[in-house]
């Protein structure tokens, strides 16, 4: 067993001609939260979506747990078992209820039956606070809801790892708080949690690891005090000016 | 140059008129002993028809999804076969298609040492569904295209395999984008059955030929057979529309 949940060795990803990953170095210890931030374009959706292997790296390792990922047989499924994902645009199931949204997986992935999917699906509603939407469909909810849905639905599936891509980017302004006090919440009970995000606010409270990517590249990685107060690269300087000066 | 052509025309229309004989309509008169007799002769092609339509269309919808899904695959010459099997099924008419089935396939049987007899009725339900699979594999990637990419990455990361993630989250959504092009190529295959004729099938238009040989009279009673293909289809599209509404109706997204 790896001590690592998570290690990116030398990791390359291209989309045709365009490198996006260039020799990514990153790990995540079990019970870590780290931020990544970056401009658009700068592959840091990318990093979590080789995680979980929605794209596949052409070059290095990526373990999740001591797994190799993409390399041994059936472990992307292995992998997926153990990393759960949020998406900027929430991806919930229109044609399902909230309720089956979280039930899916459970049932037809885990082999859990209704009664004990249910069960479970209501317990991390209460979590995120929505108790009581459980029978509406997802297009009834608002932004910030939909989007609490699909992170109980993330853990309905128990994940030891959640990934966060850019969770509130597509949030209007007064719902992306009650998505980050959910993600607090989840962060203070110990979960290892990566997260693609602009609010600075909230990396700043939760960060164990900052991780500032540009051009396919880490920048920069470190303590939120040292990116935020002490940045060494001219990069992250102008980036975080640009994006905290108002 | 168009005064002339439209003098010639005219002439022609003319003369085709006058050289035609007063409508018959008593051939097809159900009033009259002889009348019913012949409508009851049209009318019993229905079954064939409404049979081998049916047949075809669940054959071909099948093939149809089976066909569509290498185009959605990753790999590139899943997706070349695909397009091989779609641009040379689609491209062959369905008249040669018919005979290529059912005089061609008995010989190759043959040649293989087998005896299987390609009987009309099952040469042109085999004609019908693989012709118009080329055309449903269409609709089937075009409906499954159309539902957003996230999905599917939302129901791989709940660890759905890929039958589960068709079955239960793409599928669901896709098939009231399919359904109504799919009516219309199910309207398609109940016309097109008409084809079946030349191979002797007893079916509406084998029926309405069979009795203008003997009657002589084609206008009446193929005004018949087009009344009975307008019912047919007003019924399939009846009954598409409550399927529509009945899925439209839990959907509100």
């Amino acid at each position: 067993m790896s001590q690592y949940a998570i290690e990116m060795i030398e990791v390359d990803k291209w989309f045709g001609d365009f490198q996006a990953l260039k020799g990514i170095n990153l790990t995540v210890a079990p019970g870590e939260r780290v931020v990544i931030c970056g401009p658009s374009g700068s592959g840091k959706s990318t990093v979590v979506r080789c995680i979980n292997q929605l794209e596949h790296h052409e070059a290095g390792t990526i373990r999740v747990n001591g797994l190799n990922v993409g390399t041994e047989a059936g472990s992307t499924a292995a992998v997926r078992a153990e990393v759960g994902m949020v998406f900027q645009q929430f991806n919930l199931f229109p044609h399902l209820s909230v309720m089956q949204n979280l039930t899916l997986g459970p049932m037809k992935a885990r082999g859990l039956s209704r009664t004990d999917a249910e069960a479970r699906a209501r317990k991390y509603l209460d979590r995120v606070r929505i108790p009581e939407q459980s029978d509406k469909r997802p297009g009834q909810l608002s932004g910030g809801q939909q989007q609490r849905v699909a992170i109980a639905r993330s853990l309905c599936m128990e994940p030891k790892v959640l990934l966060f891509d850019e969770p509130t980017s597509a949030l209007d302004p007064e719902m992306i708080s009650e998505v980050l006090d959910v993600m607090v919440e989840l962060a203070e009970d110990g979960m290892t949690m990566i997260v693609v995000t602009h609010e600075m606010g909230f990396a700043r409270r939760v960060a164990d690891k900052m991780v500032f990517m540009d051009a396919g590249e880490i920048v920069e990685t470190g303590p939120p005090e040292q990116l935020f107060d002490r940045p060494h690269s001219q990069r992250c300087k102008k980036f975080l000016s640009q994006i905290l000066q108002h | 140059m168009i005064r002339t052509s439209a003098l010639l025309a005219a002439i022609l229309l003319l003369t085709g008129c006058a050289s035609s004989s007063t409508w018959g309509w008593y051939v097809i008169n159900p009033m009259t002993p002889s009348g019913w007799i012949n409508v009851k002769f049209l009318i019993n092609g229905m079954g064939n028809t409404i049979l081998i339509s049916l047949i075809a269309a669940v054959i071909s919808i099948a093939l149809g999804l089976i066909v569509a899904l290498p185009a959605l695959a990753e790999r590139r010459w899943l997706r070349i076969l695909n397009r091989i099997y779609v641009e040379l099924i689609r491209s062959i008419p369905l008249l040669p298609m018919l005979f290529w089935v059912f005089y061609g396939l008995p010989i190759i049987f043959k040649s293989m040492g087998l005896n299987i007899p390609i009987e009309p009725f099952w040469g042109a339900i085999i004609t019908l569904a693989i012709s118009d699979s080329a055309f449903t594999a269409e609709i089937f990637r075009g409906g499954i295209q159309s539902i957003a990419r996230g999905q599917t990455e939302a129901a791989q990361t709940v660890g759905l395999n890929y039958v589960q993630t068709m079955r239960y989250v793409i599928m669901p959504q896709a098939i009231r984008r399919i359904l109504p092009p799919l009516a219309n190529q199910f309207i398609y295959i109940v016309k097109m059955s008409a084809f079946a004729s030349v191979i002797g099938m007893q079916e509406l238009t084998r029926r309405a030929n069979e009795l203008v040989v003997t009657e002589y009279r084609p206008l009446e009673i193929y005004s018949l057979l087009i009344l009975e293909y307008l019912v047919l289809v007003l019924i399939i599209s009846a009954g598409v529309r409550w399927l529509e509404r009945k899925m439209g109706s839990d959907e509100r997204v």
